[in-house]
Formats: C-alpha cells, structure tokens, sequence
C-alpha cells in the first residue's frame, strides 16, 4: 500500500459535494419536527393539538393514534414508540410530530401541542428499580429487571479458599453520548410505484427498513433504505436513528408528500440512547505465586427507558468479565435494568469499556500487593495459545497474539524506562508524571448474540468495470473503500476498475447491521467467497480459450492467465459475454458456528477474538490537578489490514474517543433530564488536548475470516479509559473507581465538582 | 445589495439580511457543503471564511457579509476544477472518514496557511482546537495540514 491514504468516497467529502440526508432537496417537500414533553414519568391523558393545527404553516400533527401499523419496536424487545401513547417513560419521549411547510414553522408549532398527563414518581436508580415495590416503567413486563446473564465455571468457595488474599472493590461508570457531527436525520420519498424510499443518517439499514415498515404497516419490500453518507455513528445511529425514519415515513405515507426530519443537537442529545452506565462490584482471590484463583463480580447496567439492545450489550461483558486472563473460578452476575433515565444502547466497544476499566485496574491493584511486576502478572494470567477461556472455550483456532501485543506496547513506547521516571505521588514535582498501560481481548463480530451473516454481490460489465453490493453500510468508517479493496485483491485488478452500488435494502438480501467492528471482516467475507465464485464461472468457460486447465486459471495484473496467455480483464469479460455467461456472482459469508449456555455462562462464545494493548503518558499538575497527555501507543492485531491508512484512523480516533470517556465526557442527569445536550457542556476532546499517537498494526490472518482480516473499530476505544487511570495512579499515587476523573487529585472523583480551572468556556 | 461568494457576486434580498448565513448558504444558494451540527457555534463543521477568516456560518446573518468575500468549500477547487493541494492533502493523508467536518476543517486549516504558511504541529493543533472531529482523534487532520503547507509557501 502506497503511503496515500484511498478511499472512494473523499473527493466527494473534500468538495462538499457529498450530500448527507440533510443536504437532499426535493419538490414539494415538507418538514417534520418532533415534540416533547416536561415530564419523565408520566401517564399521558390528552395531547391537545388544536393551537399547533392553526399555527402559520401547518400541514398536520400526528400522534400515536395515527400509526397505521405498530408502535413500538425494538430489536430485542418491541417495548420502544415511535410515538408516546399510554405513558411517557423518559425525557426523550417523542409525544408528536409537526408537519409543516418549513422548519421554521414546524418548530414554532411544536411549542404549542400541550400534554395533559398524570406524572408518576420516576426511578433513576437501577439499584432502587430492583426492590420488589419498585415503580414499573413498563407495567406489563412484571419488573424493572430486563434481564440478566451469567457465568459459573468452576468452584468459587474454592477458588476464594485457595487465594492468599481477596480484593474487591466497587466500580462506577457513566452515561456517555456517541456525539457523533451529524444529527439524525430522515428524508422520506412515497414512490409512485408503492414504494417508501427512505434516506437517513443511519447505520443499521436493515432495522430501520422493520421499524419504518411495520410501523406504515406494510411489508418489508415497501420500504426501501438507500444508503445516504453519514456523519459518523459509533453505534449510536441505530434505535434513535430508525425511529426518525419510521416517524418521517409515517407523516410522508399519511401525507403522500415527501417529508424531511432534522434534529437539532439539542433534540438529538436529549432522546438518543447513550453508553451504558455500570455499577461493578468485583472480588478477586490471588495466590501468592500471582495466580487469579477466582473471580466474583456483579454487574448492574442502567438500560434506562427501553430494552434496546441491553442483552446484548451486557452479554459482551459478561463474557469478558475477566479481561483476557484466564480465571478457573469465576461467578458474574449481571442484569440489565430499566429506569426512566435515557435509554441506553449500543456504542462502540459495546460493553466491553466499563470492564475493562474495572479489570485492568484489578490486575494493577493484586501486582501491587503481591509485590510483583503488573505487566508480569498479567503474563502470568493472561489467554495463550490453546487456553481455556472463562467461559471454557479454546483458544486453537487463530494465533493468540496477546502477548505479541503487550510486548510490542512495552517497545513502542519505552514502558519499561519511562515507568522509572513515574512520581507517585512525589510532592517535590509540580507536573507529576505517569505512564500506564491497558490490555483487552474482544470477541469478533456478534458471536452467540445473534444471526451472523452477510452478502455481496460481484456483476462485471463487458467492458471489464465491475459493480460491487454488499450488505455493510458506510458509517464513514471507509467500509465501501475496505469491500472494494478487498475485492480488488481477489481479482487481481485495479481499486478505480470497481464500483460499490448504492447501498440499498432492495438489491441485498438482510446482511444485518454495520456494528461490532463487523464490516470488514463479515462484508469482507462475502465479497471474498463471491471472488471466488466469479473466478470459477470465469475459468469454467475461459479454460478452453486459455488453453488449459480451470485449476491453472490465476487473476492477476488486470489479467486472467492460462498457460502461457493472458486475456486482459476487458477482453476476458468480453470473451464471457460472448459465451452466454454472466460475470455475476453471489457470495455469503456465515460465521462460524458458536455457542452459549444461559444457565451456566459456558460456551464458545465467538469464532474468533482479537487481541490489543495501549499505552500512555501523562502529567497531573500537582496544584490544578489539570492532565496532560503527552503521548498513546496502541497495538492490535488486525488479521489483516485492508486499508491501512483507515486503519490508523481507527487506532487515533478511538484512542482520542477512550481518552475522552476516562477525562471529560459525561452525560450529566439530573431528575432524569439531561443538563447538557450540545458540544459546549458535553465536551469530547479537541485537537490541542490530543497527542502525537503511535500505531502498531499487527497483523497474523485470521484462519476462520476469508479476507484475512478481523476487526479494529472498537478494540481501539475500549482499554484507553483504565490505561489512563493507571498513569494517573502512577503519577499520584491516588486510585480512581469511578470516569470520568475529573479530578485526578481527589479519590472521591465527582462529576458534581470540577476544578475551577478544568470547566470550558462557554 | 451584494455578497460575494467563490468569487462570484450574489445579490441579496432586503428580506434576505436577517437570514443566518448557514441558512442562505445552504438554502438559497444550495451550497450544502457547509454543514450544520451543533447550531452555537462551538463545533465549526459551518466554518466558512469572511475576508479570509475563519468564521461560524451559523452566529452571522447576511446582514454581516455584505460586500464581503464568502469562501465555501465548494470554493476551494481551483479554477480547472481539480483539488486544491489542501483538499489533496485530506485524501492523501487519510484525513477524511465520515467527513462531517471536513469542509470546516479544510476552511480553518486554508485560513491558517494563508497567514502562517509555516506552523508547527502544536500551532495546527491549536488552530484546529474549535473544530471537533469525532473519527480521526484529529493526527491525520495534523498530517494533512502539515503536507499541504509547503504549497502555500510557493
């Protein structure tokens, strides 16, 4: 790979001529805007919408009464509305629509539709929405608990029994916004044909095309989602996202006019889901040689209003409840909880952040006490090749490169010298100084949560250009560039020879969602095996032409090869033609088989894991207790790198996202409401608080994934937040439980008292 | 009354004057490569530059620009309609990912390299420091500017 970054879609992005959903413009099209209500907890009565309907401009407000299908959807549960019918649940609830001929009118009508409702006594607390006399948030699910997971292996007395010494310690996370640039947003087209075209600032397609169709209450080939570029989602374009579809598609079938919906920040940050806060209590037993002997741990994830995907979420952390050591004795508990704060849902590490922000902290805590070197226990706990995971799966089908990892970290930024130079806590130093380091493995793609498949197809033209469709969706990731490369690769022709096709729900069968670092090597997958299957149609009916063999056939050099010919590509497409036979090829990529006992937590719970670790360093100034990184060193093992240069971006981008989830960022709720909903109060890191990072790409091909590659999207943001709580630690001495550290000085970090000088300007 | 806008002049309406300058650009003139996030002024995905500097679309009506010059990232392009050594700079660098607020940050970066064609990787940062990037952890934005900036110096 040359040391130019590619992608198919920049020029576009570097222009501005890439249109976003918002950017789409059409005749006759109307705006949407949503309402809200004060309330948090409430039973609605009446929603009084006669003043709106006289206001300047407007076409119509819709409620729950008028969804001609469902409203509530979910992919686990069906427990969300699109709009607020007997209750509302949480802050966010959309109550009703405003259809107006312009924005401006529609937001102007939106203050005036009243909400008669009988408040109720909201639960903001997934430890109090436990006890049996709990207010429900959804009364037909019986209680708050949503649902819970867990893992038995072996003999936790024992293993307690057989430690020389027990920790434990209780742990706390908190709500965190994807903030992604661009807001959601739908356009929704009714075609003349039926049809319900639907544009939006989503990553999840598939689930959109449910919830917009069930809602209209249509099938599933009515409804088609284009694929429309999108302003970053990190998981967080999902539920929210294909709600503000499914509404703009309700008011544009109930209207027979296209109609487009844009959020404000302000709207976008008040009813999106966020990261899930966690409460961990976690035990752990250590012999004195530096062996874990046993593991407790009782997780509690606030799931907020709706179910979303809760399960799942947790479930990630259930199974990697132990970071990548290998544990006999080991007893999680875990529940997922509904209160009536915001929803919580999927975000980028996907519940693998709040672990591992406990465990490697816990590891750091047995070394100290044992008197032994923290990297050197975690060498003696951590996953090797053949090992035993907890929830008993081997580790024998892919090369277990955790060590590879940690070491190629330590080189990488001098760990070993720099941890010398660490102040402890030393009052003789104004900027006190720490390095620390972090390190994870994580399951592939989706594993026992779900179906796990995707498609592509390959159509070559007769002039040799080639169109690709594949079931993944460009979240801005650089997915379509990594699908084209691959390939690109497979065929053994040029990148700008190959076209991805709009993505649409209507030429691809449901390949699922573009989450969980899934896109390359799922949708890599599939373009792969239809590679091949192209190549064996093409050398079937060229191995006469090329006078040899269909074994012999080689693409390569924009060529197909027989014994000592060579059609250009062109020619050879042409050449297929002729011969009555399509350049078309399917392709499908299952993942391998895993598995998962509810009841015991043991399983094979994914085909294959990758491994990471990072570094960095830092100062805390003794007086303001301000923190400066200096510098970040990751290292992963991708498999395979596709498409480098992105996968720097990866690397960077999720060190700077981790940095910000361990130092600043926190959805702050107060009475259930969220205080700061836009960038000058939530606050994500900016380029001058960032610095210089280091990139290790590793790369051992993973057997079980066809392009080689397996996944680096969410390893990078999930270990940054306990490798900056350990060099906050070495610099002063002082533990933290709970991010953000809003002050590294005070073991009770809170997110109520800043320092003075640390609160931005607004 | 007159604005002017990628070199070219655009007559303004007297109703027009009190319209955000976000909105004009984007509605009237359909220049939507000036994007819309945060609406207060603190992201700079809106930035455009008003007399070469770099200013928030959506805190100035039109009333503001009048007789002045308006650069949009459609404006970048170079007279033959190829990139810009800065707009390159993106792509070769692998700056670019969902690209939300990439108009703004090519805006702010020109609008560096016009006045100090010659900056140090800390002066980059802090030039770049209100426009927020959540991909790129912003090192791939740094690497462009700085690859961009031997062309300002020509």
């Amino acid at each position: 790979m040359p040391d130019r970054a590619w992608r198919n879609d920049a020029v576009a992005k570097v222009t501005g001529a890439a249109r976003y959903t918002d950017d789409l413009k059409l005749p006759g099209l109307l705006h949407a805007v949503p309402v809200y209500s004060n309330f948090v907890h409430a039973r609605i009565r009446t929603i009084r919408t006669g003043a709106a309907e006289a206001a300047e401009g407007v076409i119509r407000i819709l409620t729950a009464r008028d969804i001609p299908g469902a409203n509530r959807h979910g992919q686990i549960r069906k427990d969300m509305p699109v709009l607020a019918d007997d209750k509302i649940r949480y802050h966010g609830d959309v109550i009703a629509i405003v259809v107006a001929r312009t924005r401006v009118q529609a937001v102007a009508a939106a203050a005036l539709v009243e909400v008669v409702a009988e408040p109720l006594p909201a639960v903001l607390d997934p430890e109090e929405a436990l006890r049996p006399d709990a207010v429900p948030v959804h009364e037909q699910h019986g209680s708050n608990l949503i649902h819970t997971h867990r893992v038995r292996r072996g003999d936790i007395e024992r293993g307690f029994g057989e430690s020389d010494f027990i920790l434990e310690h209780d742990f706390q996370t908190q709500h965190v916004e994807h903030a992604y640039l661009e807001t959601e947003a739908a356009v929704c087209l009714p075609r003349p044909d039926g049809v319900m075209e639907v544009r939006g600032s989503m990553q999840h397609p598939f689930s959109t095309r449910r919830f917009v169709a069930g809602t209209l209450g249509e099938p599933l080939a009515n409804v088609e989602v284009v694929g429309t570029p999108l302003g970053g989602g990190f998981g967080g374009k999902d539920d929210t996202a294909a709600l503000v579809c499914a509404r703009a598609a309700l008011a544009a079938r109930l209207l027979g006019r296209p109609v487009k919906m844009t959020y404000d920040r302000e709207w976008s940050m008040r009813e999106s889901y966020k990261r899930h806060p966690y409460r961990v209590r976690y035990r752990m037993g250590v012999r004195r040689d530096g062996i874990i002997r046993a593991v407790h741990c009782r997780i509690v994830a606030d799931g907020g209003a709706y179910c979303s995907v809760t399960p799942w979420v947790t479930w990630r952390s259930t199974v990697q409840c132990c970071g990548p050591y290998t544990v006999e004795n080991v007893h999680c508990d875990t529940l997922g909880v509904y209160t009536n704060n915001v929803f919580t849902g999927a975000m980028r590490g996907f519940g693998s952040p709040q672990m591992n922000f406990v465990v490697e902290q816990m590891v750091e805590i047995a070394a100290e006490k044992l008197g032994m070197d923290a990297v050197e226990f975690r060498r003696l706990n951590m996953v090797q090749q053949d090992s035993l995971t907890i929830t008993g799966q081997k580790l024998n089908q892919h090369r277990v490169a955790m060590g590879e990892a940690l070491d190629r970290v330590r080189e990488a930024s001098s760990f070993e010298e720099k941890r010398k130079r660490c102040s402890h806590g030393s009052d003789e130093e104004e900027e006190l100084y720490g390095i620390g380091l972090a390190m994870s493995y994580r399951g592939v793609s989706l594993g026992a949560e779900g179906a796990d498949f995707t498609a592509a197809t390959v159509n070559a033209q007769a002039d040799g250009s080639i169109l690709l469709d594949v079931g993944v969706h460009e979240n801005g990731q650089g997915a379509e560039s990594a699908m084209i490369l691959v390939l690109a690769r497979e065929l053994g022709v040029r990148p700008d020879r190959i076209r991805l096709q709009r993505s649409s729900t209507a030429t691809i069968p449901d390949s699922g969602t573009t989450v969980a670092s899934r896109g390359t090597i799922m949708g890599g997958g599939a373009v792969v095996q239809a590679a091949r299957e192209l190549k064996r149609k093409i050398a079937t009916t060229l191995s006469q032409r090329l006078g040899c063999p269909m074994e012999e056939i080689r693409f390569e050099g924009e060529a197909v090869h027989g014994r000592g010919q060579a059609l250009p590509f062109a020619e050879a497409m042409a050449e297929m033609y002729k011969a009555r036979v399509f350049p078309f090829a399917f392709g499908m990529f299952r993942a391998p088989e895993v598995s998962w006992d509810e009841e015991t937590g043991q399983g094979d719970a994914y085909f294959t894991w990758v491994y990471g670790c990072q570094a960095v360093e830092l100062t805390v100034n003794r007086r303001t207790g301000k923190v400066t990184l200096l510098g970040m060193t990751a290292a992963h093992d991708v498999g395979r790198a596709v498409n480098r240069p992105m996968v720097l971006g990866q690397f960077y981008g999720g060190m700077a996202m981790g940095a910000g989830y361990a130092l600043q960022e926190e959805v702050r709720m107060e009475e259930g409401k969220i205080r700061n909903t836009n960038f000058h109060t939530y606050r994500i890191l900016k380029a001058d608080q960032l610095p210089d990072m280091q990139a290790v790409i590793i790369e051992n091909p993973d057997p079980l994934s066809p392009s080689g590659a397996k996944s680096i999207g969410e390893p990078v943001n999930e270990i940054m937040a306990p490798a900056i709580a350990n060099a906050i630690y070495n610099a002063t001495g002082i533990r933290h439980f709970r991010i953000p550290i809003l002050n590294p000085l005070s073991s009770e970090s809170s997110a109520e008292d800043p320092p003075a000088d640390r609160k931005e300007p607004s | 009354m007159k604005v002017h806008v990628n070199r070219k002049p655009v007559e303004v309406s007297g109703e027009a004057l009190g319209t955000r300058l976000i909105d004009f650009l984007r509605e009237e003139l359909d220049l939507t490569g000036t994007k819309y996030s945060c609406g207060i002024g603190v992201c700079g995905s809106c930035t455009v530059l008003v007399d070469r500097k770099a200013v928030r679309s959506c805190r100035l009506e039109v009333r503001d620009v009048l007789d002045k010059k308006v650069l949009t990232i459609e404006g970048m392009l170079r007279p033959d309609g190829s990139l810009h050594p800065l707009q390159q700079a993106f792509l070769d660098a692998g700056a670019v990912q969902c690209g939300y607020c990439t108009p703004g940050m090519i805006l702010t970066a020109h609008a560096l390299l016009l006045r100090h064609p010659a900056p140090t990787r800390e002066e980059i940062r802090s030039a770049l420091r209100n426009n927020l990037c959540r991909c790129t952890g912003y090192q791939q934005i740094v690497e462009a500017v700085e690859r961009a900036a031997p062309f300002y110096r020509k």
